[in-house]
């Protein structure tokens, strides 16, 4: 690490987790906490009970005017005019090869108003690639410099939280969200998370977001809230098999391989991606994304090779040890007919093939 | 923590005990914090040997793999069954209960190159403050 810390990016809860003691790296340019107590204790924390994350990293960028509702569904593969005002989905940016510019969640605000929460190192790309897709008369705003956003993730997520604000938390649905306060100054709070456990993910105005931390941190200390850093924020979405983009998803993998054709509603308007993929569907995929478990010692993880029978088949996306299940876990891809559960696979370790066998996913769900 | 005076260390932190020819081989404290949650533990078989600098094996934590250096050429005459099966013990005694090898060492001249306690203490600090 000999990059100074003056060249990456802080968000503006830099300072508070320097204060917590937060073991600090550099996260595609940003300066980030990657833990605090140590990344089991924190997932642990999140099964549990209820864990804080920073996650202020991640770009926004706001939609507006009478046509916006035209320009995101053109953009992104999921139907926004399935959304109701209130409401958010997950979604693919694409190419119009089919490939992943990003992932995203889009919130509908208002009929003429859609908020995006994009990833942090892929936001600048983003804006740019929605700005030269933007035909009509929708007004794209870069807003990330305008938010900081923390993660109340966990069980206790709500009676955390609850603590702070007027809004009737239980009333907010999974994959809604309302504009209220917490701690008396305004926030964007949505039932949304990357943790696979329930929970809320709030949007602050950058300076009041040291304050809300703090005050989240008291509010939850009876549950045993800890402050959670990227490690742990892994191995959650992992378990929950959540794709990260660079991993599962990229610029040349689509959404029909990586097992997200949830996210592409082939039967809306045309959307950058569409033609592509609809070949694809035409021609049938040749890889798949599918779950594994190790079975022999060792633990698979990003970019190993995998094989089938002594010859490479296919390449690791995520991998390593799960705490919730105590078992080394990992996603990769495979030929479309070996990717299914019960397929003994071997993960190449340091030379070595190391048996493991493909499983049903998600790796976790919770008990609701 | 204090590093124990009778180790020699490298600068990749790991740390060997000389006792009779043989070298008791473990990573140190800083690398246990460095590394965080330790999961897993990959040990040479009895029997092999090893060159000084070269991969001995490897400690896996939540996050990430780290390869382990021999700090001493020889042959492995034992390696701790221990780590097998609790592999977290490297966080709560790395230079205790939880050393990795037993080396028996083809030249003891080797260590006269390592660092010894007072030296790799300040090594890891001035490591830190470049960060």
């Amino acid at each position: 690490m000999t990059t100074t810390a003056a060249a990456l990016k802080a968000t503006p809860l830099n300072a508070v987790h320097r204060a917590l003691g937060a073991k600090m790296v550099d996260f595609g340019g940003w300066d980030m906490p990657v833990q605090y107590s140590g990344i089991i204790d924190e997932h642990n924390a999140v099964r549990q009970g209820v864990g804080l994350f920073d996650v202020s990293h991640m770009g926004e960028i706001e939609i507006r005017g009478p046509e916006a509702l035209q320009l995101v569904n053109f953009v992104s593969s999921n139907d926004a005019s399935k959304l109701k005002i209130g409401q958010a989905h997950y979604s693919g940016l694409l190419y119009d090869h089919g490939g992943f510019v990003d992932d995203i969640l889009v919130h509908k605000v208002d009929d003429d108003h859609y908020f995006i929460c994009v990833n942090a190192s892929n936001q600048d790309k983003d804006f740019e690639h929605i700005e030269l897709s933007n035909r009509s008369h929708a007004k794209v705003e870069f807003a990330s410099d305008r938010y900081a956003q923390i993660a109340i993730q966990g069980p206790k997520g709500l009676d955390t939280l609850q603590k702070l604000t007027k809004t009737d938390l239980a009333s907010i649905r999974y994959y809604h969200f309302k504009d209220g306060e917490v701690s008396g100054v305004w926030a964007r709070i949505a039932r949304t998370g990357y943790t696979g456990e329930d929970g809320f993910e709030i949007y602050v105005a950058p300076d009041e977001a040291a304050r809300i931390w703090y005050e989240l941190q008291d509010a939850g200390r009876e549950f045993g809230i800890k402050p959670c850093g990227l490690g742990a924020r892994n191995t959650l979405r992992l378990e929950a098999k959540m794709a990260l983009y660079g991993h599962e998803i990229n610029a040349s993998i689509t959404p029909l391989e990586a097992d997200l054709n949830w996210i592409v509603k082939m039967d809306k308007d045309d959307f950058q991606g569409r033609e592509a993929l609809a070949k694809q569907k035409d021609k049938g995929i040749t890889r798949k994304l599918v779950g594994f478990e190790m079975i022999g010692r060792g633990i698979g993880r990003d970019g190993y090779e995998v094989h089938l029978n002594g010859a490479p088949a296919g390449w690791v996306t995520s991998g390593g040890p799960s705490p919730t299940l105590g078992k080394n876990i990992g996603l990769c891809y495979l030929p479309v007919d070996r990717a299914v559960p019960g397929q003994k696979i071997d993960i190449i370790i340091r030379n070595q093939p190391i048996e493991a066998v493909t499983v049903p996913t998600p790796f976790y769900k919770r008990t609701k | 923590m204090t590093y124990p005076s009778d180790f020699k260390y490298t600068k990749e932190h790991e740390w060997v005990k000389a006792e009779d020819g043989i070298g008791v081989v473990g990573i140190t404290d800083h690398a246990q914090k460095e590394l965080g949650d330790i999961v897993y533990v990959d040990l040479p078989k009895v029997g092999s040997t090893v060159e000084k600098g070269k991969t001995l094996g490897s400690v896996e934590s939540v996050k990430a793999v780290s390869d382990v250096y021999a700090p001493v050429s020889g042959e492995i005459v034992e390696v701790n069954e221990l780590l097998t099966t609790a592999p977290e013990k490297l966080n709560d005694d790395p230079h205790g209960d939880a050393w990795l090898v037993k080396i028996r060492m083809s030249d003891p001249a080797e260590l006269s190159a390592l660092l010894g306690s007072t030296d790799y203490d300040k090594y890891v600090e001035a490591e830190a403050a470049s960060h």
